[in-house]
Formats: structure tokens, sequence, C-alpha cells
């Protein structure tokens, strides 16, 4: 990549986004836009994977809501996220949760790294 | 019209304020030098001539050429015709800031050679069954009547494809760096990097 092209993408790079890895437990805090009025969504779920490299990078958190599986994808700098917060560090073996789509209940426990 | 002459440095994407995601076209645009202003009374037709990034081992008529615009011979020179922007006189430097944020666009380059390419992918073709003893996959389909003896001109054929010169319109400037040069042009633009581009006011598309 040209080092100017590469500095573009860099730029936006945000400074305030913890470190986090897949199999942990976030909070997210969406911007959410009601016509003029602006106010806080939380997605609170399980990162199931990380995709791409820097500017374009995205993560997939996954939460069991009212007996419905739900997976949102974020790009990890969008200005749309207030912040993150990471709740618990999950202890797993692989990079991509898909196998947790198959769980339910107890199966699907992640187990906490202290 | 504005024009100006660059150089495609490659692809990023670059957020909004509410958060959408936008493709861009890295272009390294200028600084040009007006090597020429034609007039109609002296050359028949009004345009401007820019050059951009300066040649190694330039000819001497090049050279002379430049000379007369207090500046080295360029690599990549390219006229802008019709009603030029007014007030651009010969030696001047362009650069990026010719343009601004929400303009349109039209990106002039050399799309990426292909080599030999077969019909499919050449002119759209459609491809044959592969199998259930089918023996026709990928080949050209008819040349036409027989009756005609003949193969008409401009019959769809395999044979080489792309490096060509390429417009590609009504592509929006997302941002303007005028301290590096830079422009983000909102989507793809021909040819691979580090080739040059022109980058003009659209033609189609009424700008402001």
């Amino acid at each position: 990549m040209h080092p100017l092209v590469r500095d573009v993408a860099l730029q936006q790079l945000r400074t305030d986004i913890p470190a986090f890895r897949p199999g942990d437990t976030l909070r997210v805090h969406v911007k959410v836009r009601e016509g003029s009025r602006e106010r806080i969504q939380v997605f609170e779920g399980v990162v199931i994977k990380r995709k791409g490299t820097a500017i374009s990078a995205t993560f997939t958190a996954r939460k069991i809501s009212y007996g419905v599986g739900v997976e949102r994808t974020f790009p990890v700098y969008s200005p749309k996220l207030e912040k993150i917060e990471v709740m618990k560090r999950g202890k797993v073996r692989r990079a991509k949760l898909y196998y947790l789509r198959n769980l339910r209940g107890k199966a699907a426990r992640i187990k906490e790294i202290r | 019209m504005k024009g100006i002459l660059g150089r495609k440095l490659g692809m990023t994407q670059v957020f909004t304020e509410d958060g959408n995601v936008i493709p861009v076209t890295v272009v390294e645009a200028g600084p040009c030098v007006v090597l020429q202003v034609k007039s109609l009374d002296n050359d028949g037709y009004a345009s401007v001539q820019l050059g951009f990034a300066d040649k190694k081992r330039p000819s001497k008529p090049e050279a002379g050429h430049a000379a007369k615009a207090n500046t080295v011979a360029k690599r990549y020179v390219r006229e802008f015709r019709g009603p030029v922007e007014a007030g651009l006189t010969l030696g001047q430097e362009v650069k990026a800031d010719v343009f601004a944020v929400g303009d349109f666009v039209d990106v002039i380059g050399v799309s990426k050679g292909k080599g030999t390419a077969g019909p499919i992918k050449r002119h759209n073709q459609s491809r044959g069954p592969m199998g259930h003893g089918s023996k026709y996959h990928r080949g050209v389909g008819s040349l036409g009547s027989i009756d005609a003896n003949r193969v008409f001109k401009g019959q769809t054929m395999a044979g080489r494809m792309g490096h060509e010169r390429v417009t590609v319109q009504n592509l929006q400037i997302v941002r303007v760096d005028a301290d590096r040069n830079l422009l983000l042009i909102k989507g793809a633009i021909p040819g691979p990097k580090n080739t040059f581009v022109t980058v003009r006011t659209a033609v189609k598309k009424r700008n402001g």
C-alpha cells in the first residue's frame, strides 16, 4: 500500500477502542439517530469474530434476545460507536466462534479468564 | 472546465460523520504546470496544456517547450479544452485545491491490461453447458449467417482486452488535501496503481 494511502486510512483510527478478542463479552454503545434526536443504544453480546485490518476492520457480536439469536456487525473504528466496554474476557480456542450458533443455554457459555 | 493531472495511488475507505463508509480512490493530483495556453487566434482553438511529473531524460524539443514555461519537461502532458477557467497563465502551478469537496468529476485513465481474453470475459457472452454431453463450453458462438459468405466487421471474438483509454463519469470528490495534493474520489477509477490519470469537471453533471 502506498504510504500516503495508508496515512489517509490511519488518520481515522480511534485510540479509545479497547483491545478485545473473540470470546470476550462487550457492551457496545451505539449512537442511534431518530429524526433530529440522537440517543445511545447498548448492544451487549459475545464477540464471535474479528475481521479485516486497520480502518476496514469489523467485529460481530452475538446475543440471545427473547430466545432469538441476534448478531450485529460493527466497523471497529466507526464514529457511530460511542464507546466499547469489555465486560468479560473469554477463554476460547478458535478465532471464529461460529459453533456458538448451534448451541444454546448452558452449552453456549464461555469460560472466563480471571 | 477545471482539470488536473495526477497519479492513482490506491483505494481505501472513509467514514462520514454519521458513520457511513465511503470507498475512495486516493489520487496524487499535481502539482501541475501550465505548459502552454492555446488561443483561438493563434492555434485555432482555446485550451490549456498541463504537465505532471518530471521527465528524467527529455528530448531537446520537449525541454525547449517546457523552458518557455520556466520548468522542466513533463512525463504526462494533456490539454483541457473548452471554456477554460480564466486566469491560467503560462508557467502557473495548478494544485489539488482547484476542486472542492462535493464536486463531480470525470476521471480518465488507461485500464488494466487483461491480455488475450475469450469472448465470455471480453464481450459478456454466455457460456454453454459444461456437462450432459455438451461439447460447447466457452467458445465463441455463431459468427453470423452463412449466406453472407464472410464474417462482418465488428464481430465479437476473443482477443486483447483492457489497456485502453477509459473514462469514468460523475464521481464525487470526498476530500481535498491541499498540503499533500491529494484528492479522495468516491469509487473506483481506471488503471493499476501508480498510473497517470486525468481528472476534470464532470461533463454531464451540473456542479453546485
